[in-house]
């Protein structure tokens, strides 16, 4: 339930850039978010549609790309994802694994008119 | 015409900013900085009455509490006499910066060695937000189960200690520890880890230890 300071946050940063680069509208602005970060698009988006209003920003589009949170095991290599039961090698079953993606959280781009 | 501009922008980067706004002002004041989370009921407040009733004749102690609407806790941390501050989120499920911010000038931080900030119950929203603390710290607890680094990895992922509460009835729950240890260590590898109980006292001093050598290595560097 913290989607409205994420959402304030995105657009105050979309806002600062866009502005620095002269844009006279926001059309899409492209979210990467890995899956150890807990975020509901929908709820985001439904905040969005409400702040974003008499902004440069009104109507843009959120483009959510979701990064699966992945592990590589140490003693064969294989990078497998979480299926949130438990951390073992599908593989070899080594419990000797490393976290290699999933904690992305970042506003990637905004495409501008 | 279309055109894309980077950003590559943390999306909480304003939070973040802040944070570091609050870590420059406990710099300044000397006084070291521990976020403590966990889940409702894991034990928060009575971790903090054990440090402070412990540590209170060699360390400064405050205490900053985060809290949805009552004043439970901070009455009981109040009650122990020492610099206490309630942070009311107004049902807000975390503490942020902002918060922090505005309680900070209501402590005598150049009085003071440790200042502890207890988060809001919730085992999600407060791995998102930077406080600007030295150090993060979460607190587990047996009834809650030992599948909780599966299923709520990011703050797993985030924190600097582990501190595995209620000890004591281990022999009541299936909870099995090795479990428990080896999804921890995946997310987190060589994570600081104190099982104890807040009830018995077993397995306390380990953490006191480890919280006094925090606040005294942090002094040391001058």
């Amino acid at each position: 339930m913290h989607e409205l300071p994420v959402t304030q946050s995105l657009l105050e940063i979309a806002l600062r850039h866009a502005e620095a680069a002269g844009a006279k509208r926001i059309v899409q602005l492209n979210l990467v978010i890995g899956q150890f970060s807990s975020i509901v698009d929908d709820s985001v988006q439904f905040y969005w549609d409400i702040i974003s209003r008499g902004t440069i920003a009104e109507g843009a589009r959120l483009h959510f790309e979701r990064t699966p949170g992945q592990l590589r095991c140490v003693a064969c290599g294989e990078v497998f994802s979480i299926d949130g039961k438990d951390y073992v090698c599908p593989m070899c079953e080594s419990t000797q694994v490393v976290v290699v993606s999933g904690d992305d959280f970042r506003l990637e781009s905004i495409e501008v008119e | 015409m279309t055109r894309r501009v980077s950003v590559v922008e943390n999306i909480l980067s304003a939070n973040d900013r802040l944070a570091a706004d609050n870590r420059a002002r406990l710099d300044e004041a000397r006084v070291f900085a521990i976020n403590l989370m966990a889940s409702p009921g894991a034990g928060k407040t009575s971790l903090i009455t054990r440090t402070v009733e412990a540590l209170r004749d060699r360390l400064r102690i405050g205490v900053v509490d985060g809290d949805l609407a009552s004043t439970l806790d901070a009455d009981r941390v109040a009650a122990l006499g020492i610099p206490a501050v309630q942070v009311n989120t107004g049902g807000n499920c975390h503490l942020d910066a902002v918060m922090l911010q505005s309680a900070l000038p209501q402590l005598p931080l150049e009085e003071l060695d440790l200042l502890i900030v207890e988060n809001v119950g919730n085992l999600v929203c407060p791995a998102s937000f930077k406080l600007g603390v030295h150090k993060d710290v979460l607190i587990a607890s047996v009834p809650e189960g030992d599948d909780k680094p599966y299923k709520y990895p990011p703050m797993y992922r985030g924190v600097d200690a582990l501190v595995l509460n209620k000890i004591d009835v281990l022999g009541a729950f299936d909870f099995d520890v090795d479990y428990f240890r080896r999804g921890v260590e995946v997310l987190n590898p060589g994570l600081a880890f104190f099982p104890l109980s807040c009830k018995t006292g077993e397995g306390l001093s380990a953490w006191l230890d480890w919280v006094e050598g925090q606040v005294r290595s942090f002094k040391e560097q001058g």
